[in-house]
């Protein structure tokens, strides 16, 4: 398997699609700083002690903020990673040429996998580090003990998020024939993630439980409740709700209720321990997604002929 | 016996593409497995190397069984596909690189390797050039030296000629029968071409839906019992229905212009003689009949 994972790590990092999109995501971690530091700029007192969290989740108006670029167009990235990584073989022909060698069939799919994993914790190690070093430039004081800390889970957090859209390219790769309708399902899938879901769960709050001009308060949190459930389906959501309680400190929940009575609970932020607390069934759901993508595609490839005519 | 198969059925959904096929074949020699296109070639190859199960029936590569043991049989067999494929974008140098690392070769002795076999096929020096620049040809005899780098005991090429001009497919024959000698290989080599391999085959087995209809040497299969061919001029009608009646004729075409093409049995030479003369015409050709790769499907079909 190791030979099989170097030579996928060494492909990943040649290839062009690869250095086009770390250079986009490079240019949005200057801006994020830019936007962060200007943020902080505008009311130190308020920020606090977590400045450097601040350089990943500031947003002005236009320029959306690091977190929720990473969460919108991360999965382009990985998804490129994993579209044509069965199905290439396949009309390359070299899946016959490879398998006939003493290797483990499973050796091949689990070595691409792991190579893709370890592609993104490259690229979104890198770009987290890149944007504290920036941030230590334009903040001017060193970052302490639990930002780097907060920033490593971050990393780990966004890591796994990524890796199921690596299982979802690899899967789409192994169930089509084409790469040509892989990477259309690919982006299908994307698009419905990241933009058909959060307008489906608008749409089916407002019908199950419609706000007036004279709802009440347990209304507004029915509706908002709905519209969570719904959209808790899609990994983007369960994304930057799991990172979101890592990001901010004083985060306690996306509900409602912790709107409605933020102005009544203190806003001190909490432990590290109690804000991975608060994002961990997220967390869970995200990795249970990763598995169960990454064995049907383990699965079918392993029962698949591998007749190439 | 390298290898040794027996009763072998392949169930594709509901086609049977073989259905109880038997095969051997002795260490050291080069056999063909012929046969037109999906008569079950490839998958007879698939199921010795393990990358496929037969429904039923048993086999035995160099005394693994490549059900139970498909590593084993695939560290001593060698393969070239029909459509081999390289990655592209890494050179020659490259690709056999990545064979011999998944082969666990060393990497010293991997080094030696690499550079006997891309010379042995002729291609040291475009060694380190992208594969995307070969041609066809080229890219075939890359896959041989990805059989080479293994040292296997056993080569199965599947169709190494397809889609090469003749020219290179003879040199690509000539370049297997010398690595036989040289490396002590058994090669098992398909083919739906039965006069482009002939020449180097020890033994062939002819293979039609799944069945081996005929095995043995190539003279055996093609001359023995085939009679001959015959070419007569100046005949008049009545020696075409002479020649009709006799027992010894198999046909009798008339081809115009008083010239009609008798094939007959092997034995009736002298009696074709006595009645070409008789009638006043002669004969202008008599050969041996050879036959096609077709012929020897429709002869077997009918038996």
């Amino acid at each position: 398997m190791g030979t099989i994972f170097w030579k996928e790590l060494a492909d990943h990092l040649g290839s062009k699609r690869f250095f086009i999109l770390s250079l986009i995501i490079l240019v949005v971690a200057g801006a994020s700083v830019y936007l962060g530091v200007q943020a902080f700029g505008e009311n130190p007192e308020e920020v606090g002690e977590y400045a450097y969290l601040l350089l990943f989740t500031a947003a002005q108006s236009g320029l959306p903020s690091f977190l929720s670029f990473l969460a919108f167009f991360g999965p382009l990235l990985a998804v490129l990673l994993g579209f044509d990584a069965i199905n290439s073989e396949f009309t390359k022909g070299t899946v016959s040429r490879i398998l006939s060698q003493p290797i483990y069939r499973d050796a091949w799919i689990n070595g691409k996998f792991l190579a893709g994993l370890a592609t993104l914790g490259i690229v979104v190690l890198s770009i987290a580090l890149l944007i504290f070093g920036l941030g230590l430039f334009a903040l001017g004081f060193p970052p302490e003990g639990e930002e780097f800390g907060r920033l490593l889970l971050f990393v780990a957090v966004a890591v796994i998020y990524l890796s199921f859209w690596l299982a979802l390219g690899i899967l789409y790769s192994v169930l089509f024939r084409q790469t040509a309708s892989s990477a259309l399902a690919a982006v299908a899938t994307w698009l419905f993630f990241t933009l058909f879901l959060y307008m489906i769960a608008g749409v089916i709050a407002d019908q199950l439980a419609p706000i007036r001009a004279n709802s009440t308060a347990s209304d507004l949190l029915r509706n908002q409740n709905i519209r969570d459930f719904v959209l808790r389906f899609s990994p983007v959501a369960l994304f930057e709700e799991a990172t979101l309680p890592i990001l901010v400190p004083t985060y306690r929940g996306l509900s409602l209720l912790a709107l409605l009575t933020r102005t009544d609970v203190p806003t001190s932020p909490l432990s590290l321990g109690q804000s991975i607390l608060v994002g961990w069934p997220q967390l869970v759901g995200l990795v249970a997604l990763t598995s169960v993508c990454f064995a049907v595609a383990y699965l079918v490839f392993m029962r698949r002929e591998i007749r190439t005519s | 016996m390298i290898v040794e198969a027996k009763g072998l059925r392949k169930r594709y959904n509901t086609v049977w593409a073989l259905d109880g096929l038997d095969l051997s074949v002795q260490e050291g020699e080069i056999y063909g497995l012929l046969g037109p296109n999906g008569s079950g070639k490839t998958t007879t190859i698939l199921i010795l190397l393990g990358l496929t199960e037969p429904t039923e029936g048993t086999v035995r590569v160099c005394g693994y069984d490549p059900v139970r043991e498909p590593l084993a049989v695939k560290r001593v067999v060698g393969y070239l596909p029909e459509k081999v494929g390289f990655y592209e974008e890494l050179s020659a140098w490259e690709n056999l690189r990545l064979i011999t690392r998944l082969n666990g070769i060393p990497e010293p002795e991997a080094k030696r390797r690499i550079g006997e076999a891309l010379e042995q096929v002729g291609l040291a020096e475009v060694a380190r050039r992208p594969v995307a620049t070969f041609s066809h040809g080229m890219r075939q005899r890359l896959g041989i030296a990805d059989v080479l780098v293994k040292k296997p005991k056993l080569a199965i090429l599947d169709e190494p000629t397809s889609g090469i001009d003749p020219e290179g497919a003879a040199q690509i024959l000539e370049l297997i029968k010398r690595l036989r000698g040289e490396a002590g290989m058994t090669v098992i080599l398909s083919s739906h071409l039965l006069y482009q391999v002939q020449r180097i085959c020890d033994r062939v087995g002819i293979l039609q839906k799944g069945r081996m209809v005929a095995e043995g040497r190539v003279a055996e299969l093609t001359g023995s019992g085939a009679g001959f061919l015959a070419v007569v001029e100046k005949a008049r009608p009545e020696l075409h229905a002479r020649l009709e009646g006799e027992e010894w004729t198999l046909s009798v075409e008339d081809l115009g212009g008083g010239r009609l093409r008798v094939t007959l049995e092997e034995g009736a030479r002298e009696k074709l003689f006595e009645i070409v003369a008789e009638e006043g015409a002669i004969i202008t050709e008599l050969r041996p009949q050879v036959r096609t790769l077709e012929e020897i499907y429709l002869r077997y079909f009918q038996e």
